[in-house]
């Protein structure tokens, strides 16, 4: 279950005229490679999102996420107009650096249309302006995004297959069997690239773990947030682990996957996942109190998520909606780090409502 | 010398103190001018500011405003401007002034993309009420969002529902939330771009996209590599330039209205000088008193010019008290353009500039102190010992006289008629009248002199005592002539000019609506047209002979101009002047030829298309070349209008609506029965507007007269000018004259005889003075019709002479003068005869 964010914004209390009828995600539809590397307009949101960690020349840890959103609005499709908002296409990218302090940020929107902002259906292929994500024929990511404050510039290169998560693919967000999402992720990318900042280019390379996740069904009635986690084990193995809390805060539902350096894959049930918060930051622009560190139990496996620095809330209220954490951590595993991932908590700022 | 000071200050306090009346009236028309002058700069400069402020916030961090004519252009431009590199964000912008059935007004209302306009122009992106889901409606088909002083003014709030016209149909939409950035005083709604092209019938095209350049980008350097990728008829154009044409949109009609106080200030001089000349002769023998005591002639001028400066000083007070009044009373009942429709949707407040207040100030005393420099000059180069004598007024009026300058004046008046305007503005126009009337004023004594040399001898004895008096001693009727020329000239200017506009309007407003009964399909805005099939219906409606229909549009030849009316109508090549008032005879082109256009007589001014020229007009984003084959009067559009014919339109936009209709009517059919089928028959029929011709005419011409209000108060103090010279005049002389009128009655004339020797004295003097000024207003209204006129507005017009009412006016002023004259002889002649031929020998 990651990141259904778009549909705050999106779903709204009303719906227009004609809404648009949004197919369901059920699971007998197997998935078919290139084409589902991009993007599927029927479902109701999507996105690609990747997060990973980054080491300058000089040694300096960086974490940094590309997020590409796309959204179907609850709207009158009939109208002819080309502006008429039928997809439209988000963007976020942060970088995590703790000689700042802080997460640098940058997110964009826009209506599809125009060639201006697209998402190409037969590869990855998304763009909004000079922001772009793109798969090419080797299976190689390309993702360049100037902001303000610096500028990505990565290639990211995938050495794993594909994690299908769930039952290849369907993964479930909770009881009812509409509840879910088609959701893969791509583990260990190497990342080479150039960082630049205050005009001065560096190069970096890293690990990053992509994200890719199309639904309809928006978030159950009784969830307030989750907990999520991708973490690049350095034994070559990855792990995903997700819990949706409810009003008490306590678990709604929860899922996983543990993929072993061996490539054999152990899903993770409900009662296999438990997050300990261990400590929390309370971020000074929202109040919200986020449990920034966590003991992570999955699959037999105990870990203690520590992040590379407390204060990566991001706050995409201008785009998709939400004052979210999304922030870099390590994995420890008896006082030794085994793996680096990223956390996202949502929901700690007030509920998310839809 | 204390003693000297004292004696001054009590010489000076109490001159003002004997004749407080006199004092009053400089001061009330120093006030007169400052008023206005201060008024207008006060109102323009509060609608320029709530203009810019709108201006900015709509414009937002826009660098670049791509704007086209109100049509529209082609939305694919926005792409390619978007990629461009120098540009860091596009926001595309639809933009329909929409008719509002229900509250019976216009609203423009802006067709926004959220996600762009929030990097460009923050102050379009809406604030939905709902504060959570709600934000989906700043992309719902229906949601519209309303500036603040809109959801007061129609009293809405979120939730409720807004009726729109379109066509002849309806939409409606739902209050959704307010654009709180806006400025108090704007009016405007915001839908989202896809809702306002589908709603509002603009698939395709957009009126505007603003631009964000990236950093370090030249805006003007870009702006004109811009020109050629913009197609035909969108121009680049900065805030800066959007501004400045604001700004000189009601430049013309400001700098009209700011002469206007020019001349009450002018008049507010000549009331001091005609006052001061008089109260120095008074005083004639004090003055030469104190110059006798020591006072030299340096203090003597400073001390008679400082009485000018004071009158001045609380004249020009009480001008700002009354110029901030008369604004704030403006800006509440006329709005930011004294109902010149300038600056639509604009609620200004007033803000006084502590310069221009300062500069209104230094106006008022500087034009006292001007009206005192003759005299006080004059008082102060008197010989003492020959002024303390009786009998000296005489010479020292005529040390006012300076040969043959008036004449001069006047030629050199006559030779800045033919200069052309001076940025747009008819300054050598203006001068010309300026010179006018001081060359006439000057002319007039040796005028005087000649006429009144070559009076008859008379038998009867008042009449050959008046004539006599009139012929020995013209300089002592000088103030009193310059009078009467100059307030009765200004006056009769004043209303052969408007008598002529007012009958070419009347003679115009015939000629174009030639057709019984007239169909509009919005009463306000651009959103309201017939299609095809409501055309069809029209033609077929019984009682309807034969319908012309009329479509209007716009084009934007220049970013800096306001855009020019497009009318595209049934108008016959052969006889273009059977629909179009023209001026000079039509080209017939022929059949090989490009399309005609006829083209009011403001394109001449100031787009050179001139009759027989080839010239290009944007045309549905394409440069289409047209003979001009006619230019035609318009009085409704100032700054320009293009009539082509319907087909020609229709052709080369393949735009089948209309706008408006004219219908004629078969036998027996009555307007008002064929607007009643059309109400029920037509679709839509009633949102149409039916006008008779005999309406329209009667609603422009009541316009025409409001806007010409002001120009009656300019001859009420035109009037006041008159008669106060003339009583000033003749006070002067029935002060000089106490020991004539004294040896008179030793002599056996009786007070009657010699009272209507006064007020023949007066009347003829200012019959003079107003066949003068006959003549004089003559040739200023010339100026004013065929040089201010076609130089300010772009219109000409026929002269047109109101004899009756220069008649009127003309006995009406005679006829005061003599009165003035009486009654200012009866004064003189209250005292003993004795005493008056006693006094000083």
């Amino acid at each position: 279950m990651r990141r259904l964010l778009p549909t705050l914004l999106l779903i709204g209390l009303s719906a227009f005229a004609a809404p648009p009828a949004y197919p369901p995600v059920t699971a007998d539809q197997p998935m078919h490679f290139p084409r589902d590397h991009g993007v599927h307009p029927d479902y109701r949101s999507e996105w690609w999102y990747i997060t990973g960690w980054l080491r300058t020349e000089r040694g300096d840890p960086l974490g940094f996420q590309v997020t590409f959103f796309r959204s179907r609005p609850a709207l009158d499709e009939t109208n002819p107009s080309r502006f008429a908002p039928k997809q439209l296409l988000f963007a976020h990218v942060a970088l995590s650096d703790p000689a700042t302090g802080h997460l640098q940020y940058e997110q964009r929107g826009a209506r599809a249309g125009f060639g201006l902002a697209t998402a190409a259906e037969n590869d990855t292929d998304v763009r909004i302006d000079n922001w772009a994500l793109r798969r090419d024929a080797a299976g190689l990511y390309h993702a360049r995004l100037v902001t303000a404050d610096f500028t990505l510039d990565l290639v990211l290169n995938p050495r794993q297959a594909l994690l299908l998560q769930g039952e290849n693919g369907y993964s479930r967000k909770g009881p009812l069997p509409d509840q879910a999402s088609f959701y893969y992720s791509q583990p260990q990318l190497v990342v080479a690239g150039t960082v630049t900042r205050h005009g001065r280019p560096e190069r970096v390379t890293g690990t990053a773990w992509l994200d890719h996740e199309w639904a309809s069904a928006p978030l159950a009635e009784q969830a307030v947030g989750w907990d999520w986690v991708g973490l690049n084990l350095d034994d070559g193995g990855a792990l995903m682990a997700l819990q949706i809390r409810d009003k008490t805060g306590h678990r709604f539902w929860a899922g996983g996957s543990w993929r072993h350096a061996d490539g054999s894959v152990q899903h993770l049930a409900p009662d296999a996942i438990g997050f300990q918060p261990l400590r929390r930051w309370t971020s000074p622009r929202t109040d919200a109190a986020y449990p920034v560190a966590m003991r992570l139990q999955a699959g037999g496996l105990t870990l203690d998520l520590a992040p590379l620095m407390d204060d990566q809330e991001l706050d995409s209220r201008a785009t998709t909606g939400a004052v979210y954490w999304e922030g870099a951590v390590t994995a420890q595993s008896a006082g030794k780090t085994v793996g680096r991932g990223y956390l996202e908590l949502t929901g700690y700022a007030g509920r998310l409502d839809y | 010398m204390s003693t000297l000071r004292s004696l001054t200050l009590t010489l000076l306090a109490g001159e003002i103190g004997a004749r407080p009346w006199r004092a009053l009236i400089g001061v009330l028309a120093i006030a007169i001018g400052v008023a206005m002058g201060y008024a207008v700069q006060l109102i323009n400069h509060a609608a320029l500011t709530e203009f810019s402020r709108t201006a900015g916030s709509l414009m937002g961090n826009a660098d670049l405003e791509i704007r086209g004519p109100r049509g529209g252009f082609d939305e694919t431009l926005y792409p390619r401007l978007a990629r461009l590199p120098e540009v860091a964000a596009a926001s595309p912008v639809v933009e329909v002034e929409a008719w509002l059935p229900a509250q019976r007004q216009t609203l423009k209302l802006l067709g926004v993309d959220v996600f762009r306009a929030a990097q460009v122009t923050p102050g379009l992106v809406g604030r939905p009420a709902q504060p959570d889901g709600g934000r989906l409606n700043l992309l719902a088909p229906d949601a519209l969002f309303l500036s603040p002083a809109t959801l007061a003014a129609l009293g809405l709030q979120a939730g409720s529902t807004l009726t729109v016209q379109l066509g002849l149909k309806t939409v409606r939409l739902r209050v959704a939330g307010a654009l709180p950035a806006l400025g108090e005083g704007l009016r405007l709604g915001v839908m989202d771009i896809g809702a306002a092209q589908w709603q509002l019938d603009r698939l395709g095209l957009l009126q505007r996209i603003d631009l964000r350049l990236a950093p370090g980008v030249d805006v003007d350097a870009f702006a004109r590599t811009l020109h050629d990728i913009l197609p035909a008829g969108v121009v680049a154009a900065t805030p800066r330039d959007t501004l400045q044409g604001t700004s000189s949109l009601s430049r013309a009609y400001r700098v009209n209205l700011n002469v206007l106080a020019l001349v009450a200030l002018f008049t507010g001089a000549f009331l001091v000088f005609s006052t001061q000349a008089l109260s120095v002769l008074r005083r004639r023998s004090q003055l030469a008193l104190l110059r006798a005591l020591g006072m030299t002639r340096r203090e003597l001028l400073r001390l008679l010019l400082t009485e000018g400066a004071t009158l001045g000083f609380f004249g020009a007070l009480l001008g700002l008290g009354l110029g901030l009044m008369l604004a704030a009373a403006a800006l509440r009942y006329a709005g930011g353009d004294l109902g010149g429709g300038y600056f639509d949707g604009v609620r200004p407040s007033l803000h006084p500039e502590p310069l221009a207040t300062l500069l209104f100030l230094a106006l008022g005393i500087l034009a006292a102190t001007l009206g005192s420099l003759l005299p006080a000059w004059e008082a102060a180069h008197a010989r003492p010992a020959q002024a303390l004598k009786a009998g000296d007024e005489e010479v020292a009026l005529r040390r006012l006289h300076i040969p043959w300058s008036g004449l001069a004046t006047i030629a050199a008046a006559l030779l800045l008629t033919q200069a052309g305007p001076v940025g747009e503005l008819p300054v050598f126009g203006y001068l010309a009248i300026a010179l006018l009337l001081v060359g006439a004023i000057i002319a007039m004594p040796q005028l005087a002199q000649a006429v009144f040399g070559r009076l008859p001898l008379a038998r009867r004895l008042p009449v050959q005592l008046a004539f006599a008096q009139l012929v020995g001693a013209p300089g002592r009727a000088a103030i009193g002539l310059a009078g009467i020329l100059a307030s009765f000239s200004l006056m009769a200017s004043m209303v052969i000019m408007v008598a002529s506009f007012r009958q070419s309007v009347d003679d115009w407003l015939g000629a174009i609506l030639p057709a019984p009964l007239y169909l509009r399909a919005t009463p306000g805005g651009e959103a309201g047209y017939f299609t095809d099939a409501a055309q069809q219906r029209i033609v077929a409606t019984p009682g309807v002979n034969r319908a012309e229909f009329l479509r209007t549009g716009q084009l934007l030849l220049d970013a800096r101009r306001p855009p020019v009316a497009l009318l595209a109508r049934q108008v016959d090549p052969r006889h273009p002047g059977r629909r179009l008032p023209l001026v000079g005879l039509p080209l017939v082109p022929g059949p090989e030829e490009s399309a005609p256009i006829w083209v009011s007589e403001a394109m001449v001014d100031l787009y050179g298309f001139r009759s027989g020229r080839l010239v290009a007009l944007p045309i549905a984003g394409r440069s289409v070349t047209f003979l001009v084959a006619g230019v035609w009067r318009d009085y409704a559009r100032q700054y320009g209008a293009v009539v082509m014919q319907l087909n020609d339109y229709r052709r080369l936009t393949h735009d089948r609506r209309v706008s408006d209709a004219a219908l004629w009517l078969t036998p027996g059919a009555t307007p008002a029965l064929v607007a009643q089928r059309l109400r029920r028959q037509l679709a839509g029929g009633e949102q149409v507007q039916y006008l008779l011709p005999g309406e329209i005419h009667a609603v422009s011409m009541s316009i025409f007269d409001r806007s010409f209000a002001i120009t009656y108060l300019l001859e009420v103090v035109a009037v006041l000018v008159g008669v106060i010279g003339i009583a000033a005049s003749f006070s002067a002389q029935a002060l000089a004259r106490t020991r004539e009128f004294g040896v008179l009655r030793h002599l056996g004339v009786t007070r009657r005889q010699i009272s209507a020797m006064l007020a023949l004295e007066g009347g003829l003097l200012a019959l003079l003075g107003v066949t003068a000024g006959l003549l004089l207003g003559w040739a200023i209204a010339l100026i004013l019709i065929h040089v201010v006129n076609p130089q300010s507005f772009h219109w000409s017009m026929d002269l047109m002479m109101p004899w009756r009412s220069l008649a009127l006016l003309a006995i009406a002023l005679v006829a005061a003068a003599a009165l003035t004259a009486l009654f200012s002889g009866r004064r003189a002649m209250s005292g003993s005869a004795v005493r008056a031929v006693k006094e000083d020998w």
